[in-house]
């Protein structure tokens, strides 16, 4: 328990502090790599929670695909970063001042709250006890059975998403040489051959 | 102190959330990191319906934390699509230039 408790503590503290250095570092590719510590930590206290599948799929899906697409933009547009943080110091105190608003309203709601009479019979998917059936198992039972069709709307987003970033950022450029291999195909020697009987001694 | 609870993982939670809102203000030039503090809102989001999920013994709360990280990573693939897309019409990033469809 002891050891839980301060397992908990490490890991989220350091994914404050890395939150705070996202979210302030100079470099947008050291703020990068500070994202993927917050997603690192944050998915250790998924296992510390007991949601094993979400953890490993927190780090497959955030560390590998969207902080290197991040990673990507961010190195692969020539964009002067000291320009855009021009603004930093002006927009502080308003910045401060709704940040403490919203986490003071957070605090006085979590502080505040309770569970309604009736919530631990309002239980939609009850979890297997995990000695016996694991995370990763009682998801996918009730992944694909119960929530097949969000499953495939899922899917379908996901599918969107993609085609939408193709179509956006696919260009073709004017100026590149290409290969049309149904024109060189198509092509027929009497289009392009022209036989000539020529004399001895004269040219073309 | 050490017996960790609910209430101890919504606290980071909210921390998390405010500091991604905190990070939209205090970034309002660069849309790299104001994506990026959007996702840590995400994350936030995230942690807190595994909290629930686990502490009412319901796994539905991680079913839909499953479909809040799918939407999240298609919301990062388009946002940085029209990205690069703006930065290659315009040259810059500079979010206070977005205005050209203001009407």
């Amino acid at each position: 328990m002891i050891i839980s408790g301060l397992a908990f503590y490490l890991f989220s503290i350091i994914a404050v502090v890395a939150a705070v250095m996202v979210i302030s570092a100079r470099n947008p590719v050291h703020s990068v790599l500070y994202l993927i510590v917050v997603f690192f930590n944050s998915a250790a206290l998924f296992v510390l929670m007991g949601a094993e599948f979400l953890a490993l799929i927190l780090v497959i899906v955030y560390v590998g695909a969207v902080a290197v697409l991040f990673l990507f933009v961010v190195m692969m547009l020539d964009i002067d970063f000291t320009e855009l943080r021009e603004g930093f110091l002006r927009y502080l105190p308003i910045g401060l001042v709704i940040g403490l608003i919203l986490l003071v309203e957070l605090f006085v709601v979590i502080g505040a709250w309770a569970f309604a009479s009736d919530a631990a019979n309002q239980i939609a998917a009850p979890a297997p006890p995990a000695d016996q059936v694991d995370n990763t198992l009682a998801l996918g039972r009730l992944l694909y059975t119960d929530y097949a069709y969000l499953f495939q709307a899922a899917g379908m987003i996901l599918l969107v998403a993609m085609i939408g970033a193709i179509v956006l950022t696919l260009r073709h450029r004017p100026d590149t040489k290409r290969q049309r291999v149904a024109e060189q195909v198509a092509r027929r020697p009497d289009e392009v051959l022209d036989v000539r009987k020529v004399n001895p001694g004269e040219g073309i | 102190m050490l017996e960790i609870g609910l209430s101890h993982y919504l606290t980071v939670a909210a921390v998390l959330f405010t500091l991604g809102i905190f990070g939209i203000f205090l970034n309002r030039k660069n849309v790299i990191i104001i994506l990026m503090s959007v996702e840590l809102m995400l994350l936030a989001v995230n942690i807190n319906l595994v909290a629930f999920s686990t502490t009412l013994n319901d796994m539905v709360g991680q079913v839909f934390a499953m479909f809040v990280l799918t939407v999240a990573a298609a919301e990062a693939a388009i946002g940085l699509a029209i990205l690069v897309v703006y930065f290659r019409n315009r040259g810059t990033i500079e979010v206070e230039d977005i205005n050209l469809m203001k009407g």
